[in-house]
């Protein structure tokens, strides 16, 4: 069997006398996508918190790679190369699309203006963002100057996408991506996500919207108070039956191993 | 992908459209007009306006303000205010004054201990916001007075008199000094506003350090998730503006020629007002770095064309009350394109 991407152990967290995780065990394989779904409250956004490093468990253990890993905040995450794309997006809409793709990470020019103030590498900024949204077949998106503000809520998506799949190295994480688009924008960022898939990075998603995950998903991940009730295939269960565990409703009889 | 049209919404844009879509996409074009109008209708309707002396006497005016709103518009655009800034400045003028004329310390030492408590000024306030995540206008207005506290204290509520200056630490009114440039004369403050707002325009335009202070200002929260150290930023900012408020204190004492502890009182809000005046929104992130400077003139172009129509100075303070209202309601008009 190959080594799992991500994988993570008995996570547990606790906010006062709520335990938001409770012993939580997680896998993704390489180049899969891997579903998340799971009632509200159920703690799906804690755990994804805590693989993206935005709040450290009390209990547990995450593994990237094999290796134990603890991810102090977003940015240590992310240098071991998780990205995530929060439902919130954080973008900057007054800033331009390529000042986004490179917000925190941006690129100094190499000679004596850049090493000595700081002066930015405009120029190859433009150049790599456009590259990157190119390959993803974002070429709609027709000046990189624009201000993210100008742009539909769809093609703010696919930004925040392609800033992720650009920079992550391990692993994409997608919170809720297609929840405030129309149903002709969210064909077009499944279609990325997939293109994403395509390109050898493992996709974790989070979702509320069943065609969609039972669309693009390789293995479900059903969350249920605090922790995974069972990991199913899609190809295997019905929707319905992958609500009504979500809900209590049915107890999934057979379950995929890790 | 071909897409078959459902419905068709388009319509003629009116002339007010049109200049709406034109200043969302260039918004100092707002600030820029209001000058280019107000100077105009000044010169035909005040003797002398246009004058070289005249429009030199307008730049010298506005420097010590202009350089505060520098700082000012730095704190702003992270959506934060600083109501301190004017304490601060009076608070390193004295500094410079007590230890350069009363205490005989080297001139040079005594300026960059004041400079330095500029800094110092601009890290406590940062502290106070990052670490106690106190808003910005309760932090700065609790510093304000703790600051003019200072002042008296160290002061003694003395002013330290021009003679004084001039006998043992004239490099203290440096900036106060002038140069002839054809008729116009221009001090050294006037160029020391200019080199702050040159520094800041290349910093916050050119650099990653602008970029993350405007990001941080639009969505902080965004920010902090795009990995950007927030806090760190934060505090480099405000203490980026107490240096800049400790350069307008040795502006300060060679613009008036004396050190007093009770000058500069409406130097906040004038501030303020430079700002506001030319359209850095009080919400953060947008907004260019030209803008106060613009406001600043703006001010200082209106005060001195009323006052050589011989209006009563009451009327200078109603026109740039009716200013700030206009440029916010002009601010909200253009930003309703946005939305």
């Amino acid at each position: 069997m190959t080594q799992n991407v991500l994988e993570a152990r008995g996570l547990t967290k606790r906010y006062g006398r709520v335990t938001a995780l409770d012993g939580c065990d997680f896998d993704l394989r390489p180049g899969e996508i891997l579903a998340v779904i799971g009632d509200n409250g159920a703690g799906k956004s804690t755990l994804i918190k805590a693989l993206s490093g935005a709040i450290q468990p009390d209990e547990g253990e995450i593994r990237l790679d094999g290796r134990p890993a603890h991810f102090a905040s977003p940015l240590a995450a992310r240098q071991s190369g998780i990205e995530t794309v929060y439902q919130t997006l954080a973008l900057s809409p007054a800033l331009s699309i390529s000042d986004n793709m490179f917000m925190g990470r941006e690129i100094r020019r190499e000679d004596l203006l850049g090493r000595w103030f700081g002066i930015l590498d405009r120029a190859r900024m433009d150049r790599i963002a456009r590259e990157k949204l190119s390959e993803l077949g974002l070429l709609t998106i027709q000046n990189i100057g624009q201000r993210v503000e100008t742009l539909s809520g769809g093609q703010r998506q696919g930004v925040a996408v392609a800033r992720a799949a650009a920079f992550g190295s391990k692993v994409v994480i997608l919170d809720e991506p297609t929840a405030a688009l129309g149903v002709k924008e969210s064909r077009k960022v499944l279609d990325l996500i997939l293109d994403v898939r395509a390109r050898g990075l493992p996709i974790v998603l989070i979702s509320h919207n069943m065609p969609h995950v039972f669309e693009i998903a390789d293995r479900i991940h059903v969350h249920r108070l605090g922790r995974r009730l069972c990991l199913i295939d899609p190809k295997q269960h019905s929707m319905s039956d992958a609500v009504a565990y979500m809900t209590g409703a049915k107890v999934p009889e057979e379950v995929l191993a890790a | 992908m071909t897409e078959a049209t459902v419905a068709r919404f388009e319509h003629r844009r009116t002339t007010a459209e049109s200049i709406q879509h034109f200043l969302h996409r260039f918004p100092t074009m707002v600030p820029v007009i209001v000058l280019i109008v107000s100077v105009a209708g000044f010169a035909l309707a005040a003797p002398n306006f246009m004058s070289a002396f005249n429009l030199s006497l307008i730049l010298q005016q506005v420097a010590v303000v202009g350089t505060l709103a520098a700082a000012q518009s730095l704190v702003i655009l992270t959506a934060g205010i600083d109501l301190s800034v004017s304490a601060v400045m009076v608070l390193c003028s004295v500094i410079m004054g007590k230890l350069a004329v009363e205490m005989g310390v080297p001139v040079p030492i005594a300026i960059a201990a004041g400079i330095a408590a500029g800094l110092g000024t601009g890290w406590v306030n940062g502290t106070l916001v990052t670490r106690l995540r106190l808003p910005p206008f309760i932090t700065t207005l609790g510093t304000l007075n703790i600051f003019i506290a200072l002042v008296y204290y160290l002061s003694g509520r003395n002013t330290i008199r021009s003679q004084d200056i001039d006998a043992s630490a004239p490099l203290l009114k440096l900036f106060g000094q002038n140069f002839r440039l054809g008729g116009f004369v221009i001090t050294y403050g006037v160029l020391l506003m200019l080199a702050v707002f040159a520094v800041l325009y290349v910093a916050l335009n050119m650099t990653a350090w602008g970029k993350r202070v405007y990001a941080i200002g639009d969505d902080a929260e965004a920010a902090a998730l795009a990995g950007i150290r927030v806090n760190r930023v934060l505090l480099s900012v405000y203490v980026t503006a107490g240096l800049i408020c400790g350069l307008a204190a040795w502006s300060s004492i060679g613009r008036v020629g004396s050190v007093s502890p009770t000058s500069f009182v409406e130097a906040n809000l004038e501030s303020i007002t430079a700002v506001v005046i030319g359209g850095i929104s009080l919400f953060g992130g947008r907004g260019s770095i030209a803008a106060p400077l613009i406001g600043a003139i703006i001010v200082g172009v209106f005060n001195s064309g009323l006052r050589l129509m011989g209006v009563d100075v009451l009327w200078q303070l109603f026109a740039t009350g009716w200013l700030i209202i206009i440029a916010v309601a002009v601010d909200q008009w253009i930003r309703k394109i946005a939305s």
